[in-house]
């Protein structure tokens, strides 16, 4: 029964039943403990990863429907992350940080489909991500500053 | 002045803390110098704030970091005055430990309003504040990190420097006092210079004289907004909260506890759980189940499928009865009256009005978790909390051991708001761990779980009598009722059971800086015994609602501006208070024509130290949704140490505060909350969150906190914008029960 599984580049086998939810594999058997749990019913965002390069909420994925590569906050080399989270360093973005590495995935989805959102645009995509900090301000200020640096960098 | 005769008399129940008889502390035990905690394996420690090994320079920042940017800004202290280099440095936490105490929370023990106490009221707290090192007090709360660290911590960072120059000059054949230091170096005259990692373990046994204190003018890393020390590791997936640790062999674990609350566990059919695929285990821990498995999932899953037979609740069956039973509390005599001026019973009131608030859930992003591993008679927890020393006490408790086989550490908070003070999930950790002695346990709480076993920002009740002549407020007298989250929640922290006039019940509204002829406040306390306890701004979160959403009444009867009509009621009692008031109407340009569809509304809440003034702008198109658009905030916290942590503060503060205000609201059925999880229970989001701004004033003489004096007037303000917008006064909260807001 066992699923095979590529996270950050990484080829997993994992022992866990395939309905198990990616989120609880990535926890718990994998050890990459940077996605987290939140609400377990896709109402906050904090689990989000990309599957194929699309953010899903890992808490509603069973590990053996994952259809493609799998990219965590742990995940190195990657241009959009990394702009993100030197404009979420630059805009000192972080509180208690528990939702951030959703958000950032969640931003990564947004900008890979459109280099240059607007305010709403980035309102509209980042609306299912919770922060009980309140640091929608410099999240949104953040994604409009990655996405200028992405442009530069041709690599949006 | 007579006043502190009757007070000290008796146990005097405060804001934050409550202190049983400090004068019977003798003097030599305040004055004895607190024992060093740190028992460095390499390098050495110059005193319980710092060790520097081979690696470098570590600050202990012994508050928990619950996004607050408190050990930012506490390690600041130390590295101001030690000269340590800001990129190099390592903060942590540090042990649970007595001379961790926090002598802040003291600062509210006299029953007097902050805004007007007298320098003698303040070096009687100060004295109190010392007794609360001989309780030991480890606790992050009430926005008093920063106050009291502010000393103490840079005296720890210049102690430090002049011990490091001392070994210097001796190595160096030079007088100490020509010795100057930079980025962890002691540097001669002639350019010779020596590493404070080279200087550190004979450096730690130097005894110096204390040094002086650096004028503010000299401060080369306070006052500025420095890059947070945590920031790396929390936009990486770094950033290790009590769930993330990692231990071979580890065990996955859940609980579900009788979610009616005071009921019990009359038995249950474990069976159904251990057919779930991964469950190993179902444990008996008397008032419901843990489960453990091999991953968390099949933890949750086996924890639903269980059997339970649960035993009823005590509290009321409805939530009407619920308010039923807390406004019978007005049929007693008050337990406090703080504030009471001329004669408000002979007045006429104008205005006869009840206020209302819910039961409210701290709803922090991570859930309620920890890891626990009981190893040969020795527990190692690590759990975020707000209260290390109290969370080891209850540890050892439920493992069955001594408080001195516990190790407890004090990873990141996934957001605290008072909730992780409470010792419950240490105890459930402890005792699953010794339970399974030798298997390290990660529990993590579902969101059900969370929002069911909270323990709650209580709900109350205000009734409110007022009345206006010639334009200014000639009455105000309000009776409020709740249950005393300063019973139920110090009770618990201390194991003491509080008499005496309940501070904490009225702050938010008896202690505002209001010039009123005939002003009254009374607390009346409700026998209702849901769990409750400190909730972002504890009773300022619902007083400050009341107090100011029926100011805001007065001004409208006085048919007077809002904001002016405060303004001429607050300059007599509080310059600084009146300054907020008007740096908030020049960032708003109050006072401009506001277009149609938009209701302006204003608040003031002086808590903790810090009044702070909000303007929120509501818009509406039409018959659409309102939308929360725009808020103005100003605060005098009194010098600032790192501003862009100040600001983050204030809205993090005015989003928790509007977002409770709008749609947060917790009712019981049959004692069991309604509400499981965010679709119930929501907060604000990116797109229905408002546009910011925050104007920094430091006129304040003193200093005060600023995680927590963002909710109060965030809540009353959005109120008041209602009543602009629609014409509508509601005195019930949340908000949306009212109006339709954009969700």
């Amino acid at each position: 029964m066992s699923v095979a599984l590529n996270v950050n580049g990484t080829r997993y086998i994992v022992g866990a039943s395939p309905e198990t939810p990616l989120l609880w594999v990535l926890r718990d058997e994998l050890g990459l403990t940077g996605t987290k749990f939140g609400c377990g019913v896709a109402s906050c965002g904090a689990c989000t990863v990309h599957v194929d390069g699309q953010a899903v909420r890992s808490c509603q994925v069973p590990v053996g429907d994952v259809w493609g590569g799998v990219t965590t906050i742990e995940a190195e080399g990657d241009a959009r992350l990394s702009a993100l989270q030197a404009a979420w360093t630059e805009h000192q973005v972080a509180q208690c940080g528990y939702c951030q590495s959703g958000q950032i995935l969640q931003a990564a989805d947004l900008l890979a489909g459109n280099p240059a959102p607007s305010d709403d645009e980035i309102d509209t995509a980042m609306g299912g991500n919770l922060c009980r900090c309140g640091t929608y301000s410099v999240i949104r200020a953040a994604i409009h500053d990655a996405a200028g640096r992405l442009r530069e960098g041709g690599a949006g | 002045m007579s006043r502190l005769g009757t007070i000290t008399r008796r146990t005097l129940l405060v804001g934050a803390v409550a202190v049983a008889g400090g004068a019977a502390f003798g003097i030599y035990q305040l004055r004895k110098p607190v024992v060093n905690p740190l028992r460095p394996e390499d390098g050495a420690t110059l005193n319980p704030y710092l060790i520097i090994d081979q690696q470098g320079i570590t600050i202990i920042a012994p508050r928990a970091e619950m996004g607050q940017g408190v050990h930012t800004t506490l390690a600041a202290l130390v590295a101001e005055e030690l000269d340590a280099d800001w990129e190099q440095l390592r903060v942590l936490h540090g042990p649970p430990a007595a001379a961790y105490y926090n002598a802040a929370l003291a600062h509210g023990a006299l029953p007097v309003p902050d805004y007007a106490m007298k320098d003698w009221q303040r070096s009687v707290t100060a004295g109190i504040g010392a007794a609360t090192k001989l309780l030991g007090l480890q606790v992050t709360g009430g926005s008093t990190s920063t106050v009291d660290a502010f000393e103490r911590m840079r005296l720890a960072g210049a102690s430090a420097r002049e011990a490091l120059k001392a070994v210097a000059a001796e190595r160096l054949g030079v007088e100490a006092g020509v010795l100057r230091t930079e980025a962890g170096r002691v540097i001669a005259p002639d350019g010779r210079e020596i590493d404070y990692r080279d200087l550190a373990e004979a450096a730690a046994s130097v005894s110096v004289p204390q040094a002086e204190l650096r004028h503010p003018n000299d401060w080369k890393l306070l006052g500025r907004s420095l890059p947070r020390t945590d920031m790396r590791a929390k936009v990486t997936g770094q950033a290790q909260y009590s769930t993330d640790i990692v231990l071979p062999g580890m065990k996955f674990a859940t609980v579900r506890i009788c979610p009616y609350l005071g009921g019990g566990m009359a038995g249950f059919d474990a069976s159904p759980a251990l057919a779930v695929p991964g469950v190993e285990q179902v444990l008996d821990l008397g008032d419901g189940i843990a489960v453990v498995a091999s991953n968390t999932w099949a933890a949750m899953q086996g924890a639903e499928a269980a059997v339970i037979d649960w035993t009823p609740s005590p509290l009321p069956a409805t939530p009407d009865a619920m308010v039923a039973q807390i406004a019978r509390a007005f049929e007693e005599k008050p337990n406090s009256t703080m504030r009471d001026q001329g004669r408000p019973d002979e007045q006429s009131a104008g205005i006869e009005v009840e206020y209302r608030v819910p039961f409210l859930a701290h709803s922090t992003m991570e859930p309620m978790g920890a890891t626990a591993h009981l190893q040969d008679g020795h527990l190692t927890l690590w759990v975020g909390n707000q209260a290390p020393r109290e969370h080891v006490k209850v540890a050892a408790d439920a493992a069955g051991i001594e408080a001195e086989n516990v190790t407890l550490h004090t990873p990141f908070l996934g957001g605290g708001f008072g909730r992780r003070v409470e010792t419950d999930i240490t105890r459930q950790a402890a005792r699953i761990a010794a339970l399974m002695p030798g298997v390290p346990i990660r529990l993590t709480w579902s969101r059900e779980e969370d929002m069911r076993h909270d323990f709650y920002r209580p709900a109350a009740i205000a009734r409110m009598r007022g009345a206006v002549e010639d334009g200014r407020a000639t009455l105000l007298d309000a009776k409020i009722a709740a249950p005393s989250v300063t019973r139920a929640a110090i009770g618990r922290l201390t194991g003491r059971n509080l008499g005496g006039p309940d501070k904490g019940h009225v702050e938010g509204a008896f202690d505002q800086p209001y010039a009123i002829p005939h002003y009254r406040v009374a607390g009346h306390l409700a026998d209702l015994d849901v769990p409750i306890g400190f909730w972002r701004a504890v009773g300022n979160s619902f007083n400050g609602f009341f107090h100011d959403c029926f100011i805001d009444e007065l001004a409208h009867a006085a048919g007077a501006d809002p904001l002016q009509f405060r303004l001429d009621h607050v300059a007599p009692e509080s310059p600084v208070a009146a300054g907020v008031l008007e740096a908030v109407r020049d960032l708003s340009g109050w006072g401009a024509p506001v277009p149609d569809g938009t209701g302006r509304g204003v608040a003031m809440v002086w808590s903790f130290g810090t009044p702070t003034a909000v303007v929120i702008d509501l818009t509406r198109d039409g018959a659409g949704p309102i939308r929360i658009a725009r808020a103005f905030m100003a605060c005098d916290p009194g010098l600032v140490l790192d501003p862009a942590i100040v600001r983050a503060q204030m809205e993090s503060g005015l989003i928790y505060g509007l977002s409770a205000a709008m749609s947060g609201e917790i009712t019981f059925t049959d004692g069991r909350a309604d509400q499981g999880n965010f679709p119930d229970y929501d907060a604000l989001r990116m797109f229905n969150a408002p546009r910011v701004e925050v104007a920094i004033v430091q006129d304040n003489p003193h200093m005060g906190g600023v995680g927590e004096p963002g909710t109060p007037p965030a809540m009353a303000a959005l109120a008041n914008a209602l009543f602009a917008l629609t014409g509508m006064r509601v005195r019930s909260l949340p908000l949306s029960r009212h109006a339709e807001f954009l969700i």
